[in-house]
């Protein structure tokens, strides 16, 4: 399935300073290993040691964030739009 | 030797120039500003404190901006607040010593937001922005556009769109760009992530974030201060991104390390609605991962379910032995009306939270009666007074006659039984 990917700026010099970048993949956990794949580096700034996506990113698929999906095991299709986002301070 | 050394990632310790930028390039973890204390140490005194202004500016050396002695760059009356003995609160809930914290009354909007804002847009001004901008569910916007009309700076505010309407006025009034966005406050937090990746601006609480959290260190600093340079023993705070109550931990932390206030330990307990409290249910659950909620409280000043110092702040209170209570949108209500008929102070949607969780944690005994108690009431009740609308009714409505009234206090006697 091929989706789009919005990467961060502190991610952006592993992507080339692409903002945005393709990948195929079927689920969430199987981009990052896409992502890897073409951009080397990558996986180990996603996910921790324990090969859990880190405390301070949030992954969107098409503006919904993960956990209120199926996680890494969310599902993929073809023209999703991936976000991955920092943690960001409240604003209340 | 400089006071300010960068910034410096909270987890994996790396180390940055001072920046516009927040988290850590390699491990995404919150950036922290890097003070070198043994040069605050120095300089800092209680007499040269005490001699300041009474504003924030009188912390200036804890602070993380380049101001010349008695110079501010905006948000020059902002802050010191006053420390209330709340004697009559104190009976109703059975406690010996209890005060009240009061941020509704901060200059100039009327909410502690302004402590980090005058911050974090001084900051901005040194790092040389021209446009500011915030995500907001509405005490940071109204403090936003405040200090940015003040600083002659443009602003670009992001609100949840269903936002209560006296937040909406009390933003627009100081003529920001108010972009209103069809989601929860968590949608609107995100669209701001990726439009701060774009854009230039100052993005109070994204890129300029680790400067302006440090705002709220002042919230502390005070209640050590003007309870004669002690801390209590226990301290409720209202939480939505859960940054607050880390930064009045932290600011009792530095006091004591500077030796401003006796060696002691600080309970700090958090208070959040039940409709969107998840530190609180990582505190009751003792886990250290969060699990983002959909808000659905009258709360909305609380309303993130996707906080992110959430692990900071369930440390915080685990830590300091504190705990954590939630409250239903009635004990909110509830507690709103508490505060307002024992001490005359009222507060939002936030301090009737703050006060019901208050309640609750003495009466399951996790606080105790005994000791020295401050709740945080942080926000202001003329913004929000829709949730009491239904609620609240004029007594009696009368003809302007004098044996009408007799007539009607007589029946409102019978009726309350005095």
């Amino acid at each position: 399935m091929a989706v789009l990917v919005r990467i961060p700026t502190p991610l952006r010099s592993l992507t080339r300073n692409q903002a945005e970048v393709q990948a195929t993949a079927d689920s969430v956990g199987d981009l990052i290993e896409d992502l890897e794949k073409q951009y080397p580096g990558l996986k180990e700034r996603l996910l921790d040691e324990g090969g859990e996506v880190r405390r301070f990113i949030n992954f969107y698929v098409n503006e919904e964030d993960i956990r209120f999906l199926q996680g890494a095991k969310t599902a993929l299709k073809t023209g999703d739009q991936v976000s991955i986002v920092p943690a960001i301070a409240g604003g209340s | 030797m400089e006071r300010l050394k960068g910034l410096k990632c909270r987890e994996c310790g790396r180390n940055y120039p001072s920046s516009p930028i927040h988290v850590c390039e390699f491990c995404f973890g919150p950036l922290e500003v890097d003070y070198d204390y043994a040069v605050i140490g120095e300089q800092i005194s209680r007499p040269r404190i005490e001699s300041g202004p009474p504003s924030i500016w009188r912390y200036a050396d804890l602070l993380p901006l380049d101001l010349a002695e008695g110079e501010t760059h905006v948000g020059q009356a902002v802050g010191f607040t006053p420390l209330i003995r709340a004697r009559n609160l104190a009976d109703e809930l059975g406690v010996r010593e209890l005060y009240v914290k009061n941020d509704s009354v901060c200059h100039p909007t009327w909410s502690f937001k302004d402590r980090v804002v005058a911050v974090a847009i001084g900051k901005a001004k040194e790092f040389g922005f021209d446009t500011i901008a915030c995500a907001s569910t509405g005490n940071l916007a109204n403090s936003v556009a405040a200090h940015s009309a003040e600083a002659r700076l443009k602003s670009y505010i992001f609100i949840p769109a269903d936002l209560e309407r006296g937040k909406v006025i009390t933003t627009l009034v100081y003529d920001p760009t108010l972009v209103a966005v069809e989601g929860t406050y968590d949608e609107v937090n995100r669209l701001c992530a990726e439009v701060g990746d774009k854009y230039r601006w100052a993005f109070v609480n994204i890129n300029i974030r680790p400067y302006y959290a440090e705002g709220s260190k002042t919230y502390g600093y005070e209640i050590a201060e003007q309870l004669g340079w002690r801390a209590p023993a226990h301290v409720v705070v209202p939480c939505a991104g859960g940054s607050l109550i880390t930064k009045i931990h932290k600011a009792f932390k530095e006091l004591r390390m500077l030796g401003l206030i006796p060696e002691g330990k600080t309970s700090m307990y958090a208070a959040q609605a039940a409709g969107c409290g998840p530190i609180v249910t990582m505190i009751k659950k003792d886990t250290d991962v969060l699990e983002p909620v959909r808000p659905n409280t009258i709360a909305k000043s609380l309303a993130i379910g996707n906080p992110a110092d959430g692990y900071y702040a369930y440390r915080v209170a685990k830590d300091t032995g504190g705990y954590g209570e939630h409250a239903q949108d009635e004990e909110i209500i509830e507690g709103m009306q508490l505060l307002a008929r024992t001490e005359g102070i009222f507060t939002e949607t936030a301090g009737g939270v703050t006060v019901a969780a208050t309640r609750k944690l003495i009466e399951s005994g996790r606080i105790p009666r005994d000791e020295p108690i401050v709740i945080c009431i942080t926000g202001n009740g003329l913004k929000t007074p829709d949730v009491l609308y239904d609620r609240l009714s004029v007594d009696v409505t009368i003809r302007p006659s004098l044996a009408v009234f007799d007539q009607a206090l007589a029946d409102l006697k019978s009726k309350s039984g005095i």
